[in-house]
């Protein structure tokens, strides 16, 4: 397999050869989680930035982790608050970066592109841990992972996103990896929270969680963000549950087996009912799993193309 | 490659014949096979110690533990390589604790690959001891590793390969020299 | 950098053999344009044999009124690091604009009528006119007036508090009242802010796939369709800043059918670009209102052709690189349009066949020189002598690097444009690029 990309911005554009092979390589280093030394010389000598510009236990917990198990030497540089609201820019901490000889950085930032603005001002390899509402790669991988690790092909698999699309990073990755697996897409929630010309990802598009649970085989439950009420999207959380919440009841009116995924962290009682999160339809823990071994692949993937000699 | 380019070590009936040499080395050795498991190295390591595991149990009547190892996260030359090299799964699904585990691999060369086998070795347990079969010794070696069984010795320059095909992967047995000057 | 660009003082001057360009007539023909102390003495074929003053052979050039840029920002007072009077003029002068107009978003916003006067007395000296536009309302704050009045003495031209709408419906109709009573226009940002909201680009399809957070077109159409009907009970002159889309552009239209005194401008970057280019986050792609689709660039060509578009300007707007070159949502919204202008409307309209050579001059000349009731854009006998010769046939490429403004944040870096300044005529002093 012909892998050649230096940096991890975003799914869009990705082939099924490309994710395949990142997913299979996954795999491997998923077994080194299960050893007793779960650890790996694989990137001694390397140095990892992890630049979070916004608040992230999750991620940033599950990077951290599949930079330790791959022996990788790492900076953490948050800056929610600190150094952006004292005029720093993205440019002043990409000049930093690259005179401390950081061979990748795990940027997350509230600004879409921002890590693409990065790989233009530094020579390290770039990973995309969520920019603004464009991508979120590695939770789109992971959630690819935990699929496969169910149904094996994705093939004709149908898989409706559920919640604030438009304003969802998460969403986006997994409409262009899903898409590049094969798998049927559908977007359901209400419409204020569809993006604008939503159509033109050929997916899908129900404002009923009922039709939307009829037609799928999974449903990636996205976190509704409180505050999106107080911007006038959606009245209130007791109406949201009442129209897009995601219950047994409904789950079991189907008949049929439905696999439930959540980015997290959930909201329990609002887009998802509490118990249903810790049931045999839910696949949440093996995602948190799968998080680390598709980081460890990403990781090691991705620091392919950065060393200027070889010896070839 | 151009046949006039190669020259035969071994066939199928060789192959076979040295299998089943190394499976008498290993089980005399040991006096017997009571405590031994078989770590093949991938790619063809592994099919290579299916059929010493074979043999043995031809011989012992006893099939050994058997794993794969892919040594490709503890290799030493990652950075140096343009493309990553496809990491594929280890599959140990036993204790090697107090064990001795037999190292089953193709070709002996540098020595880097066993001396990763090694480090990715002791990650899953503390063996009792840790021994070496390898199907050809190509000499060349740059650490300090020997192997306990040797199913050819071979001379060789450092211009030439030696390809070991096995049926499982290749769908032919045979081993044999090449002059490549490739990349390593 | 940003030095003010050296000039020659000329009494009389003839220019020969171009191809004067009249954007009253709408008429292109070989003449010679004679000018003394600053006024044009006549356009025709002169002999000229005993003529002593300066001969200009402008052989296979254009000649036409000075073009005007109503819609810029220099920045000054405030951020001079940005643009200054002088650098914005030098920026201008580089593009073959003779006059440009300053919008009144300054600190201080130009309010009163001292900042009017700084900015007439900063470019004295220079070559090229400032007519400056002042606040419609105190500080720019949408609360009350600014003093109109006072403004207009002191030489402001029109009424803006462009980056920014008139705040209300109410506030409009005293605005247009009031400033009829001075025969000026109130120039207005048509952008309703609780629809476009943190917006940073147009929303479509790209900015669903980006990421980016929209600015719908409607936040536009909802203040045009407002402020035309507010245009029509008060009687007042309306003038529609940078219009990017489709609908707006058929609302002018419709107003102008019904009689309404409306005019409007467009942006070489509204009939150049799309928001298809900002795949790739440049903030040099980011300005407010945003690039478009083509359905709207094409609606902008279409406005341009039948004349519901009056004017083309650039919305000039410097910005440092500091400020520019960072996250896409982030950056300040504005691009630096002087010294690309005449390249994109030669390449993109005139080129392109959306209109005449004439049309496309009157545009930047007599229509704005109308709606500002500027003693500029005609070469009529005794009119001041305000000239951009230009050598329509040239190819050239844009080289950020070489700007005179201040600031480079331009998305056409790289692009080839058609037509080139050979010289500007203005306050009797003549400037050819590179002297």
């Amino acid at each position: 397999m012909e892998f050649n990309r230096k940096h991890l911005l975003g799914l869009e554009g990705f082939s099924r050869e490309e994710i395949i092979h990142i997913l299979d390589t996954a795999n491997s280093f998923k077994e080194v989680l299960s050893r007793p030394i779960p650890k790996v010389p694989t990137l001694r000598g390397k140095t990892i930035v992890n630049l979070f510009f916004e608040a992230s236990t999750r991620t940033r917990i599950s990077f951290e982790l599949a930079q330790k198990r791959l022996s990788a030497d790492t900076v953490n540089f948050a800056t929610s608050t600190s150094s952006v609201k004292k005029g720093e820019t993205l440019r002043d901490t990409a000049r930093n970066i690259e005179a401390m000889k950081i061979d990748m950085v795990v940027i997350r930032h509230g600004a879409a592109g921002a890590p693409l603005f990065l790989t233009q001002c530094v020579d390290a390899s770039i990973i995309n841990a969520g920019d603004g509402q464009h991508e979120h790669p590695t939770q789109g991988l992971l959630d690819l992972m935990t699929l496969r690790d169910k149904f094996g092909d994705l093939q004709g698999k149908k898989v409706v996103i559920v919640g604030d699309i438009a304003h969802s990073r998460v969403a986006r990755s997994n409409i262009y990896g899903l898409q590049a697996l094969g798998a049927q897409v559908g977007l359901c929630g209400p419409s204020t929270f569809m993006p604008y010309q939503a159509e033109h990802w050929g997916t899908e598009i129900f404002h009923s969680i009922e039709e939307a649970i009829e037609w799928s085989d999974v449903l990636n439950v996205l976190r509704i963000q409180l505050e999106r009420q107080e911007k006038g999207l959606f009245p209130s959380t007791r109406e949201y549950r009442r129209f897009f919440g995601v219950t047994r009841e409904r789950l079991e009116h189907a008949k049929r087996d439905i696999t439930i995924l959540h980015p997290g962290p959930i909201n329990r009682g609002v887009e998802i009912e509490s118990e249903l999160a810790d049931s045999e339809f839910s696949l949440i823990l093996d995602q948190v799993t799968n998080g680390v071994a598709v980081r460890m692949a990403a990781l090691y993937l991705f620091s392919g193309l950065n060393k200027e000699t070889t010896d070839a | 490659m151009p046949d006039a380019a190669r020259s035969e070590i071994m066939d199928a009936a060789g192959l076979n014949r040295t299998i089943t040499r190394l499976a008498h080395e290993i089980a005399e050795r040991n006096r017997g096979v009571e405590n031994l498991v078989l770590l093949g190295i991938r790619t063809r390591g592994l099919p290579l110690a299916e059929r010493l595991n074979a043999r043995i149990n031809d011989i012992e009547g006893q099939m050994l533990p058997l794993g794969a190892l892919d040594v490709t996260m503890y290799r030493d030359d990652v950075y140096q390589k343009i493309k990553q090299p496809e990491v594929q799964t280890t599959e140990i699904k036993f204790n090697i604790d107090g064990k001795t585990v037999v190292i089953v691999d193709d070709v002996l060369f540098t020595g880097r690959t066993i001396r990763a086998a090694l480090d990715a070795i002791v990650d899953f347990g503390r063996p009792m001891a840790i021994q070496l079969a390898v199907l050809v010794d190509r000499g060349h070696r740059e650490l300090p590793i020997h192997a306990d069984y040797v199913g050819r010795v071979v001379q060789t320059t450092a211009g030439q390969e030696v390809r070991v095909k096995v049926r499982e992967i290749d769908e032919q047995d045979r081993v044999y020299l090449v002059e490549a000057k490739k990349e390593r | 950098m940003a030095a003010k660009l050296s000039t020659t003082k000329l009494e009389r001057v003839l220019f020969t053999g171009g191809q004067v360009v009249d954007p009253e007539h709408l008429t292109q023909k070989k003449s010679d344009v004679l000018v003394e102390k600053g006024r044009i003495v006549d356009v025709g074929q002169f002999d000229g044999g005993e003529f002593d003053g300066e001969r200009i052979d402008i052989n296979g050039k254009i000649v036409c009124p000075g073009l005007i840029d109503m819609h810029v920002h220099l920045r000054e007072p405030g951020r001079e690091d940005e643009e200054t009077v002088e650098s914005g003029a030098a920026a201008a002068m580089s593009g073959g604009f003779t006059s440009i107009c300053p919008m009144p978003n300054t600190e201080p916003a130009a309010d009163t009528a001292e900042v009017i006067e700084f900015l007439k007395n900063r470019a004295r000296d220079l070559l090229v006119d400032v007519f400056p536009i002042g606040a419609v309302t105190k500080g720019r704050k949408g609360e009350e007036l600014a003093e109109i009045g006072a403004l207009v003495a002191a030489g402001a031209v029109a009424f803006s508090d462009d980056g920014d709408p008139v705040s209300t419906a109410g506030l409009m109709r005293r605005a247009l009242e009031y400033s009829n009573m001075f025969d000026v226009p109130i120039i207005e940002h048509c952008e309703d802010k609780s629809l476009s909201e943190n917006g940073v680009m147009n929303e479509s399809a790209v900015s669903t796939r980006l990421g980016l957070p929209g600015i719908p077109g409607i936040s536009e159409d909802v203040i045009v369709a407002r402020d035309v009907e507010i245009a029509q009970f008060t009687g007042g002159k309306l003038h529609i800043a940078h219009i990017s889309t489709a609908n707006s552009v058929d609302l002018v239209r419709q107003a102008k059918k019904r009689g309404i005194k409306v005019t409007c401008e467009v942006m070489p970057h509204h009939f150049a670009l799309t928001d298809e280019s900002i795949a790739g986050y440049d903030p040099n792609l980011k300005m407010n209102p945003p690039l478009r689709t083509q359905a709207d660039v094409d609606a902008m060509l279409s406005g341009l052709k039948d004349g519901t578009i009056d004017v083309i300007a650039t919305d000039h707007a410097p910005h440092s690189i500091e400020e520019k070159e960072t996250e896409f949502g982030v950056a300040p919204f504005g691009i630096v349009g002087l010294e690309t202008a005449l390249g994109l409307v030669m390449k993109y309209l005139v080129q392109a066949k959306v209109l005449t050579l004439p049309q496309a001059v009157a545009k930047m000349t007599k229509a704005p020189a109308d709606i500002l009731r500027l003693e500029r854009g005609s070469l009529s006998k005794g009119a001041p002598a305000s000239l951009t010769v230009f050598d329509p046939g040239v190819s050239w490429t844009v080289d950020k690097a070489a700007f005179k403004s201040k600031s480079r944040n331009t998305p056409f870096e790289g692009w080839e444009l058609v037509g080139q300044v050979f010289g500007l005529f203005n306050k009797g002093l003549w400037w050819q690029p590179g002297q």
